[in-house]
């Protein structure tokens, strides 16, 4: 025994490299250091890349082309734009574009999800089966193919303006875009929005007064029917403060187009019909399955405890569901934002859209590409916190 | 107590209708809303059927004839088909040698569909693949045996479509897993590295990774190395989809009991012993669904290589569409690759849902 250690002592003290190489503290040092060098190489050689054809090219770094002129109009804008503003008003206009269709997008996207994944639970076949047709279909086709089918239709399909349809009063379908009437601009409504947000807010504060009242006396309070009425009821304070506005511009055929009225061309339109009708496929198999997560025991020991139907299922089945539904719809709406930058494909001018006319003019790849990495990562961070906090405020207290 | 059955007069339950009024009255008339909400179903679709019938079948034009021809049809214009079917199947592939991507594209079915047998999955099978790469690589590029070379920027249509994905996964996953391995890791710096990456890749869209690398992979590289766009195309690809599986596998390895990385140990297995041997695989077992759902996600998002200008399936019938005449016969263009797509990805996902049912069961067994 004696011999062997000794020749094994003897082994270590002649390679203190291979000593320092099985001590697993020392071993994750070197690697960790080899991966910190790799990366610093591979990066110092990009850059010096970067800068060699930079100069070559002849292109400045910076982002002092954001105060040059543009140049180049663009369809629609939220604000005023025309071609001699700057580059940066008109990445300014592709963001509030990209934020329009998306958060439009994801209401109408929650919305028809919730409809189509109840519907595959429906004890009606016929219904079911559908809803079931409509996920498997709308999942299973690329979005950029939905959305150049629907530009397809509106552009092709649908007639002039001349003989645009005219479903409901005052709605006219068209190769334009689709025509909806609009309430005048007023300082009106401007008023009763701002009565909304009051009611709003005032509604949150008696939902909270109500839940701890029902906490320490048990009396139970119509929250809903309450705060739906305080929210209804300030703003049409707000819209009788502002002077109650009445007139309506009502979209009329004048010439070869219409006149009034609100507008949603056709690029827009086919965007929004496409993220929607996407997303509302994953919305639906989300929401499916978290209604069916809920165990049914729960259902039935809420009936046996007395509550009515409605109650059992806002407070014990739609609680539960939540917890499992939300995390992966937060997901699915951070998708359709990014998902809005295909919009780049049929001509709206999103983000990536006028990034890519601006890049092609002034050759400013990387800060383009830097401006599109730093809206979307910002976002998708902002959201991931969010639900961080968000999970840790839902998450099961367990023993 | 005072009601008392008689023996005698007991007589069986009401009887029930059977068959199939029964089914009907229990799946579509069971309650007033149930029974309205199909009748409205079967209104709406005495309209729509019909008329989709005589726009696909009745009224279209099923010999080839020009675009012309197709205008004063009232259905569909399948001529185009005819015309433009093999453009958006092959792209610009020379005409003469298109039986080579078809043999290739049969052979890359081939090799999948025998790997969704999971008796074939081994040894052989990563031969097998190893082998037909090659010989798809050889019957796509040609150049050797006597076949013509055909340059890449030539390729298009189906075999571009699912060459970008095979390749595109092939790559992608042995990347993901390191990325995954390389986030669980104890040693801070690789995993900042790992955690940096995945997050940057998929907090930001798949076109913009894609922009990023037709883009700045020029300008990365030194003057003298120049890649072409359908390589720069790949690698955002492969960038891409790296980041999307390490999620998926980072998922199955946080699945997996510490008592087997602990078991592990205590054999005296080496870290990659110990991944290879024990944890990845069957942490890539419990992963295998929601690989494939990523596969299937990937497919799909091949078709965004049309905004950086190459002709995939969907980049081929846009091309065919932009041409005088043709441009009203998007609806049938588009049916025919949206058949394509979903025919892939439909059962794709069939035999995920097949996989995962057989992988429960197997789960719940052992315990």
């Amino acid at each position: 025994m004696a011999v062997v250690s000794e020749s094994e002592t003897s082994r270590q003290r002649r390679s203190p490299l291979a000593a320092l190489w099985n001590d697993p503290r020392y071993r994750a040092v070197i690697y960790q250091l080899l991966v910190i060098a790799g990366v610093v190489f591979v990066v110092g050689y990009l850059v010096s890349n970067t800068m060699a054809n930079l100069e070559q090219r002849q292109i400045a770094t910076g982002f002092g082309f954001l105060d040059r002129e543009a140049g180049f109009a663009i369809s629609e804008s939220m604000f005023s734009y025309d071609a001699t503003d700057t580059y940066g008003r008109a990445f300014l206009v592709g963001l509030t574009n990209t934020f329009r269709v998306a958060i439009i997008g994801v209401v109408l996207a929650t919305i028809l999800g919730v409809i189509i994944g109840i519907g595959r639970l429906s004890t009606n076949w016929l219904v079911a089966k559908l809803a079931s047709a409509y996920v498997e279909v709308t999942r299973n086709v690329p979005l950029l193919l939905q959305l150049l089918v629907w530009y397809g239709v509106i552009t092709y399909a649908l007639p002039h303006p001349r003989d645009a349809d005219n479903p409901l009063p005052g709605v006219f379908f068209s190769n334009r875009g689709i025509k909806l009437p609009a309430p005048v601009a007023d300082i009106g409504w401007l008023t009763a929005s701002v009565g909304v947000l009051v009611g709003i807010v005032g509604a949150i504060a008696l939902a909270r007064w109500a839940k701890r009242r029902q906490d320490a006396t048990g009396q139970p309070f119509p929250t809903f029917r309450a705060g739906l009425a305080a929210i209804v009821g300030a703003g049409i304070v707000g819209w009788a403060v502002g002077g109650a506005p009445t007139a309506i511009s009502v979209p009329e055929l004048a010439g070869f187009n219409f006149r009034g009225g609100m507008t949603l061309t056709p690029e827009f339109a086919a965007v929004l019909l496409g993220l929607t009708i996407y997303t509302a496929g994953f919305i639906a198999e989300i929401v499916r399955s978290g209604i069916l997560a809920v165990s049914h025991g729960q259902t039935e020991a809420a009936h046996a405890l007395g509550l009515r139907r409605n109650q059992v299922l806002r407070l014990v089945v739609l609680p539960q569901a939540l917890r499992i539904i939300i995390p992966p719809m937060t997901t699915q709406y951070l998708n359709l934002t990014k998902n809005s930058s295909l919009a780049v494909a049929v001509g709206y001018p999103d983000l990536v859209s006028i990034g890519n006319t601006t890049l092609n003019q002034t050759g400013q790849a990387i800060e383009a590409i830097s401006i599109f990495m730093a809206v979307y990562l910002s976002l998708s961070l902002g959201i991931s916190l969010f639900m961080n906090w968000y999970n840790s405020h839902i998450a099961l207290v367990e023993r | 107590m005072t009601d008392r059955i008689e023996t005698g007069q007991v007589t069986g339950p009401p009887r029930a209708p059977t068959g199939a009024i029964r089914w009907l009255r229990e799946n579509l008339f069971n309650t007033w809303y149930n029974s309205l909400l199909t009748l409205v179903i079967v209104w709406a679709g005495f309209n729509i059927v019909p008329a989709m019938v005589d726009w696909l079948v009745l009224e279209a034009v099923w010999h080839a004839a020009p675009p012309e021809a197709c205008r004063e049809a009232a259905g569909a214009c399948w001529a185009f088909l005819h015309e433009k079917g093999r453009f958006i199947l092959f792209g610009l592939y020379p005409y003469d040698e298109q039986w080579r991507p078809t043999l290739a594209v049969a052979l890359a079915l081939g090799l999948i569909a025998v790997s969704g047998d999971r008796r074939s999955w081994g040894r052989w099978l990563a031969i097998a693949w190893a082998l037909g790469i090659v010989a798809i690589a050889l019957l796509i590029r040609g150049g050797a045996l006597g076949l013509s070379y055909v340059p890449n920027n030539q390729w298009g249509g189906l075999p571009l479509t699912l060459g970008l994905s095979i390749v595109g996964l092939v790559f992608a996953f042995p990347a993901g897993i390191l990325l995954a391995l390389g986030r669980r890791s104890d040693m801070p710096a690789v995993k900042a590295v790992c955690v940096a990456y995945i997050e940057l890749i998929r907090g930001v869209p798949l076109i913009t990774v894609l922009f990023m690398a037709s883009l700045l992979i020029p300008l990365f590289l030194p003057q003298e190395l120049s890649i072409d766009k359908l390589l720069r195309a790949q690698i955002g690809l492969i960038m891409f989809a790296a980041a999307y599986l390490a999620e998926v596998v980072r998922g199955g390895l946080q699945a997996i009991p510490r008592g087997q990385y602990e078991a592990a140990d205590a054999l005296g297995l080496t870290y990659w012993q110990k991944m290879r041997l024990i944890i990845l695989p069957q942490a890539l077992t419990i992963a295998i669904p929601p690989l494939v759902n990523t596969f299937i996600g990937f497919i799909k998002d091949t078709s965004l290589v049309v905004i950086i200008g190459l002709f995939d399936l969907l980049g081929a019938t846009k091309s065919a569409l932009s041409e005088a005449g043709w441009r009203p016969m998007y609806k049938e263009g588009y049916l025919f690759i949206a058949l394509i797509y979903f025919v892939i990805c439909y059962s794709l996902s069939k035999y995920s849902q097949a996989l995962e049912s057989r992988l429960e069961t197997g789960r719940r067994a052992r315990r």
